[in-house]
């Protein structure tokens, strides 16, 4: 039976998926070069990228099993001197495919035209657990430095071999090989002429420094970006195969329900239309999507419906629910009786953050084939792997039968890691023995996707007379420990998260809990700053030992020229700051709250460091774009449920950042050229919403402590 | 089945056999193979589905077939012209005023339509224009400037 929407199990503790399967990677080199034609090729193992690949203090009970010890990239060198990239990476307009390319072009020598990547493809590409954490670029950005390099050596020992020389003195260059001595040259592609020549890496080789980069670090545009202007590029959506029929899918009226009856009769005497009923799955593929939801429509089909827990209670529910214990690794240090005891201002407050939607413009899609008992998915997911795992698991065919391939995808922030609409189509297609594709439509988006789970946070806070942070607790009920842990110095403190059954399907989104364990600690801190009566700048800085968050406070304060002085009725500066996923950020902004108490955000000033930057076009991008996605969790995105329904699902009752909503936006993007690159997917989202939250504390005097802020604007 | 319908698109003649409710975007896409236009929710909302219509930019979800039967349509593979890239999206990728670029057909229409009736906007008549396109990625500023250049290389000599 095909697994349904509302039977999957997201991640438990939402830092990210915990299942992590054992894969052995069994494509053997003999294919390789099958596949790809002669040449030299460069492995590297796995081993050390997957180390790391969660980012939490506390991964390891998360990630119990031991990790794939096989290739996690590899480099081909054609013999027309064309360099393949090989990662299971996915392209999700994070630019990584570009960024990439740039590192590969970069260390091994060659123009960046002549690299090309393949990506997140499960028969071509290494293992790769899935697009997310903000591990591209720290994970994969070494392995392909180091099979560059590895790739050079090899290259260089073939020509001192030709040249009967020695290597030592060759130069790599520009693509080429040449010994200044004899001034002979030959181009990557002659020396791989004839050959078909692979390594796996031996060890570590040494790469090149950031700041000796000359390809990396630059801002080189988005590769193949005139695709995107004429429409040409294909996403999963536009995929269109012969003989493809269109799939649709009926929905449950609600989260949990089951058919109780079931009568096809109308819908099965039209010609040309497979119909599935499948435990509670029922789908309909025909030659167009008119003609598939007019066979959908006519099924009729009774559900019994379970009573859920609605909008109106889900805070007083989380807080109920928590499980005891629950955090296999709080943080619990010093005495807290010391630190209030010692206390000359103490704040206890709760903060609220409701469920919110990635609503990626591509909506969730599958074109699914069989042949010869093979299965091939087209699919925009964050998870190439599990999703053949899963096909495999619920088609019960070998995981070599099914091959996922991730066309470049139109964004998912998170909401892309399941597998749904490829177990759709692919069940479809398999009994209307045809190609089936299926799209979902934004109602279904908004319902039958996952969210950002929703979560109550508890903290309680003290200082001494000088400003320092005595005490420190902060409990998070349910929305996840992402970004949990204080930066700031405080000797006595206990912070813990407290797991909950799911009540709406939830899972990753851009930052994960992040966001609302910042919005949560950044307005906290702004409270005790004003308790104090000291600066939130000044009052920050005296609380911090780490040298990195204090430099994206100072640098984002100086281009804002923090602290301003308010020049009219309803302006409001905020500010706030955090580190995450190894990468910090640091945002100041200026509101203007209207006598209707509207709340505009008319400045936004960011600064970001994710160690050396990797191309900064695509930074920018990344980091503007995070701002102002951050504005919507901020202000006004929240879903509506009642008893398992969805009640807004549609942009028309959702309202999501619009040009009207942007601001005048800076973001100061700090190089650091001496630390390794980190991801910069996530973190540039997380201090938007304390920011604005505080702004509007500087505006009108009034605290809000629950996210979205400002929905309805706020009353002055 | 559907009485046949004439449809001009890019300036090339279709007859399609489509019940006339049918929204123009899944006969664009899924009949022509035009993809270019993209769907992004069915209800006119985010304008990923944007064609000009008679000239006029259009959300291709919201017009039945037939109404759209005997009128010029441009989708955006129709703003090339001889392996020349129209102002506007020359201006897009120019700008890289994209991420995933899902919204980009969309924008691009849009933008062209407002020129058309706009040739000197202002970057608050390209917000007020471009209200009603979505992007989720946030490359919204990029957009802006994107439009602008296109408004000055549309004036440029030759084009």
């Amino acid at each position: 039976m095909i697994k349904h929407a509302d039977k999957f199990v997201p991640e438990p503790e939402r830092f990210e998926f915990s299942e992590n399967p054992i894969h052995k990677f069994e494509l053997a080199r003999r294919d390789f070069f099958h596949l790809l034609g002669a040449g030299i090729a460069i492995f590297t193992s796995a081993t050390h990228t997957f180390a790391g690949q969660e980012t939490a203090p506390q991964s390891k009970s998360f990630h119990p099993e031991e990790l794939p010890t096989d290739i996690s990239a590899w480099l081909h060198i054609s013999e027309d001197g064309a360099v393949t990239g090989f990662t299971g990476k996915a392209e999700i307009g994070q630019n990584i495919r570009t960024s990439l390319a740039q590192t590969i072009a970069d260390e091994l020598r060659v123009p960046f035209e002549s690299v090309r990547m393949v990506t997140a493809d499960t028969t071509l590409t290494p293992f790769d657990a899935g697009t997310f954490g903000s591990r591209s670029t720290p994970s994969m950005t070494p392995e392909f430095r180091r099979v560059s390099a590895a790739a050079r050596d090899l290259l260089v020992a073939e020509a001192a071999k030709k040249w009967n020389v020695a290597p030592t003195g060759l130069v790599a260059a520009d693509g080429k090989i040449t010994d200044p001595a004899s001034h002979n040259s030959a181009s990557y592609g002659e020396l791989a002429q004839g050959k078909t020549l692979s390594q796996v890496l031996p060890a570590d080789d040494p790469t090149t420094p950031p700041r000796q980069w000359t390809i990396a670090g630059k801002e080189i545009p988005k590769v193949a970006a005139r695709t995107f202007v004429t429409g040409a590029h294909q996403y999963t959506p536009d995929l269109r195969v012969p003989g493809m029929l269109h799939g649709k899918v009926l929905r449950p009226p609600s989260f949990g329900a089951t058919i109780v009856s079931y009568d096809d009769s109308a819908a099965k005497t039209k010609p040309g239309v497979t119909l599935v009923h499948d435990g509670d799955f029922v789908g309909v593929a025909a030659p167009t999507v008119h003609e598939a939801q007019k066979a959908l429509d006519a099924v009729k089909v009774q559900w019994k419906e379970v009573p859920q827990i609605s909008n109106r209670e889900i805070f007083s529910y989380l807080k109920q629910n928590g499980a005891a214990g629950s955090d296999k690794h709080p943080i619990k240090a010093g005495s807290l009786q010391d630190g209030y005891a010692g206390a000359a201002h103490r704040l206890d407050a709760t903060y609220t953050v409701e469920y919110i939607a990635h609503a990626p413009l591509e909506p969730r899609a599958a074109l699914a084939q069989w042949r010869d008992g093979k299965l091939t998915v087209w699919t925009g997911t964050q998870r190439p792997f599990a999703n053949r795992d899963e096909l495999a698991a619920t088609f019960h065919v070998p995981e070599s039968s099914v091959r996922v391939i991730v066309p470049d995808m139109g964004s998912a922030y998170g909401g892309k890691h399941t597998s749904d609409a490829a177990l759709e189509a692919a069940r479809l297609a398999r009994a209307a023995g045809r190609p089936v594709k299926v799209v979902w439509t934004r109602e279904e988006e908004f319902t039958w996707a996952y969210f950002r789970p929703a979560g109550v946070i508890e903290v309680k806070g003290a200082i001494d007379s000088d400003g320092k942070l005595t005490a420190w607790e902060f409990d998070n009920y349910h929305s996840g420990k992402s970004g949990i842990e204080t930066p700031y110095v405080v000797t006595n403190q206990r912070v813990e998260y407290h797991a909950v059954p799911l009540v709406l399907r939830s899972g990753s989104y851009r930052g994960l809990a992040a966001t609302a364990n910042h919005f949560a600690r950044e307005t906290h801190m702004d409270a005790l700053a004003r308790a104090a009566e000291i600066d939130p700048l000044a009052f920050r800085v005296k609380n911090l030992s780490d040298a990195r968050m204090r430099a994206v406070l100072e640098a984002a304060a100086k281009s804002f020229d923090w602290p301003r002085k308010k020049t009219s009725d309803g302006q409001g500066f905020g500010l706030a700051a955090g580190n995450e996923k190894g990468s910090y950020v640091a945002a100041c902004v200026e509101i203007a709250i209207d006598g209707k108490g509207e709340v505009k955000v008319v400045r936004v000033v960011e600064a970001f460091e994710c160690g050396a930057i990797v191309n900064p076009d695509g930074l920018r991008n990344q980091v503007v774009g995070a701002i102002i996605q951050g504005l919507g969790g901020a202000l006004f995105e929240a879903i509506q449920f009642e008893n398992g329904h969805i009640q807004n699902p549609h942009f028309a009752a959702y309202r999501v950042p619009r040009f009207r909503d942007v601001p005048e936006i800076e973001a100061v993007l700090l190089d650091r050229k001496d630390i390794a690159p980190a991801g910069a997917g996530e973190t540039p989202i997380m201090a938007i919403a304390p920011a604005i939250g505080n702004a509007i504390f500087d505006a009108i005097g009034k605290r809000l402590n629950t996210l979205p802020l400002a929905p309805k604007g706020v009353e002055i | 089945m559907a009485n046949p319908l004439q449809l001009e698109v890019n300036g090339k003649r279709y007859t399609v056999k489509y019940p006339g409710d049918t929204p123009l975007l899944y006969v664009l896409r899924d009949e022509l193979g035009l993809t270019g236009t993209k769907y992004g929710c069915g209800e006119g909302q985010c304008g990923a589905c944007t064609v000009l219509l008679g000239g006029a930019p259009r959300r291709s979800c919201q017009i039945p077939v037939s109404a759209a039967a005997g009128r010029p349509i441009t989708t955006i593979e129709g703003l090339e012209q001889n392996g020349k890239l129209h102002p506007v999206q020359q201006a897009f990728l120019d700008a890289g005023a994209f991420q995933c670029a899902y919204c980009t057909s969309g924008m691009i229409m849009s933008s062209v339509g407002l020129l058309k009736t706009n040739p000197t906007p202002t970057p608050a008549d390209i917000v007020q224009g471009l209200q009603g396109n979505m992007c989720r990625c946030g490359t919204h500023p990029r957009i802006v400037e994107a439009v602008l250049n296109a408004a000055k290389l549309s004036r440029e000599p030759g084009r």
